[in-house]
């Protein structure tokens, strides 16, 4: 890659960024994945699904480098094993409430999963680099095809989806008691979450995609109690940090992946800091789930 | 990347067991293997036990896999990996304990400090150039010294012996919160004591058996252990045995089957934590049963 060197001009630098096909591809795909996993990392934090979506992303590694096993392409593995298992996450949900070694027993199945995988394709290769850490500047156009019905897909559920989840995901048991299908809203969630995590670890990387969907809600939830500005406060971020982190690598000898996933931290750690500090923390509380909720 | 039975003319299994162990057991290396390796077990299932009783999981698996960030940060740095593991897991376990003092919340502060950790290790694999992920996140039994062996259980003893030391407070801090306040426990330097050694063991554990086993050596034994018996001692006892069991097959189908332990020891435990289960629910259900014809 031809190096260039960035400027205080900031019009020559965004004609620099896009002057290349791989930086217009990555900007597109990085933007709309993280657009996708910005909306789904509200839910994550509010539902406390950190873990289950951790597990979905070495689960999604494990199906990838199985679907290139027996000749699949690692993109249809990624979502249909991910999808799997978030249906089965989605029947055993009400029993997994505050029981994180379940979700434990299930990645070590899928570590072993992946590891055995992984030795059949005989051993480590770029493939196996970009699938766990990401590949976001060798994106072909029709990758950024897939990871954008993918997430036009994922973003018409979740909209539909929106007040019903947003009702079930504060107070489950008021949301019950109305008649709200609270069990179909989880699975359907779920499968939003899978394809989510699919787009991420097209873009950072199997190992990094957490990064995309729990940090930006997280930050979002310190800073607002009002669903929608939440909502887009956490896109913002998401949008923000794959953007910054990609022209940073770009100009700078170091992977994406890494500037994505520490400039979510940091602006995570930032927030927190400043919030603690104001007066804002105090009003926090109003969007958490309810006590009873948590069970 | 060498796995163990690549890499040697080994003579093909047979089925007399006092030959193969024989076997097992010319090498060098597979011996120093095994011991580093019963350590770990040892070691991971004491402290696996307060790992499931506590609903530290996800903790468990961020620390194991922030030995990512220390191994190769340790190569970046010229050091031996056990100086950048400790540093990265102790470092993650404190901020982990400062940003969530309460369980509510704590599976996203764990999320997040796990995703910047991840992405330093990423920064320092390609900073030092090794190019090389595969041996830091599935380990590498070949390579164990006799000085590694001899660190190794001097740590393993350390932990247990603070932990056998600590484990009233310990258990009843996991147990029950409030109640233990109220008798005077300091729950808050207990949770942390129990962070730092949880930090400590995978920091330990990671050069021996690799990321990935580590996670899978804390939290599988302890949970299939749980499942069986209410009694705590009982349960860490088994939690032991089954740790050391399942890395013992581990290691010895992996003499033979070009694969890394890891393989055989996740399959393994997560069948055994399934059949105990399933046995759980069907007596459960068995005696259950006789009073459902009163209530209908």
């Amino acid at each position: 890659m031809v190096r260039s060197h960035v400027t205080w001009n900031l019009v020559d630098d965004w004609h620099q960024l896009v002057q290349y096909d791989f930086m217009r591809h990555a900007l597109l795909a990085g933007g709309i994945a993280a657009v996708l996993c910005g909306a789904v990392g509200c839910f994550v934090v509010l539902r406390g699904l950190s873990f289950a979506t951790d597990t979905l992303t070495h689960v999604g590694f494990a199906g990838a480098s199985g679907a290139v096993v027996i000749g699949l392409s690692p993109v249809a593995g990624l979502l249909g094993l991910t999808a799997l298992m978030a249906v089965a996450l989605g029947a055993l949900e009400q029993r997994l409430r505050g029981r994180d070694v379940v979700i434990g027993m299930i990645l070590v199945l899928t570590l072993g999963l992946g590891l055995f995988f992984l030795r059949l394709y005989r051993g480590y290769s770029n493939e196996t680099y970009a699938l766990l850490f990401g590949s976001i500047l060798a994106l072909s156009p029709r990758d950024v095809v897939v990871v954008a019905v993918g997430a036009a897909i994922a973003l018409a559920a979740l909209a539909a989806i929106f007040r019903p989840l947003l009702f079930a995901s504060l107070d489950e048991q008021l949301a019950e008691a109305r008649g709200v299908p609270v069990r179909a809203v989880a699975t359907a969630f779920l499968l939003v979450l899978a394809v989510a995590v699919t787009a991420a670890t097209q873009v950072i990387g199997a190992l990094l995609a957490v990064a995309l969907l729990i940090a930006p809600g997280a930050t979002a939830q310190r800073l607002t109690t009002r669903p929608a500005a939440w909502l887009l406060l956490s896109v913002a971020v998401a949008l923000g940090v794959t953007w910054t982190g990609l022209a940073l690598a770009l100009w700078q000898p170091y992977p994406a992946s890494f500037f994505i996933t520490s400039l979510s931290t940091l602006t995570y750690l930032a927030v927190r800091l400043v919030t603690a500090g104001a007066g804002l923390s105090r009003l926090r509380p109003a969007m958490r789930p309810a006590p009873a909720a948590e069970g | 990347m060498p796995f163990i039975a690549a890499t040697l003319t080994n003579a093909p299994f047979s089925w007399n067991p006092v030959d193969d162990l024989n076997q097992l057991f010319t090498y060098q290396f597979m011996r120093s293997a095994y011991l580093a390796a019963t350590a770990t077990a040892i070691v991971a299932g004491v402290v696996g036990y307060f790992v499931v009783l506590r609903g530290l999981s996800f903790a468990g698996h961020s620390l194991s896999l922030m030995g990512f960030a220390g191994a190769t940060g340790a190569r970046v740095a010229g050091v031996d990996p056990l100086v950048g593991l400790l540093v990265v897991d102790g470092a993650g376990a404190l901020l982990i304990g400062a940003l969530a003092r309460r369980p509510r919340g704590r599976d996203v502060v764990v999320g997040i400090v796990l995703t910047g950790t991840l992405g330093l290790g990423l920064l320092f694999l390609r900073l030092s150039r090794a190019g090389e992920a595969l041996p830091v996140l599935v380990g590498d039994v070949l390579g164990i010294s006799a000085t590694e062996v001899t660190i190794v259980e001097a740590a393993a003893a350390v932990i247990v012996v603070l932990v056998a030391v600590a484990f009233r407070p310990l258990l009843l801090s996991s147990l029950d919160e409030e109640v233990a306040e109220a008798r005077g426990v300091p729950t808050r330097a207990m949770s942390l004591l129990l962070l730092l050694l949880l930090a400590a063991t995978t920091a330990v554990a990671t050069p021996i058996v690799g990321v990935l086993l580590t996670f899978s050596l804390l939290v599988a034994p302890a949970a299939t252990a749980s499942l069986i018996s209410g009694r705590p001692p009982v349960a860490v006892g088994l939690s032991i045995a089954l740790g050391v069991l399942y890395i013992w097959i581990g290691l010895g189908v992996s003499y033979w089957v070009d694969m890394p332990p890891s393989v055989f020891v996740t399959a393994m435990a997560f069948a055994v934590y399934v059949g105990a289960r399933t046995a759980e629910t069907f007596a459960a259900w068995r005696a259950a049963a006789p009073s459902r014809p009163a209530a209908a």
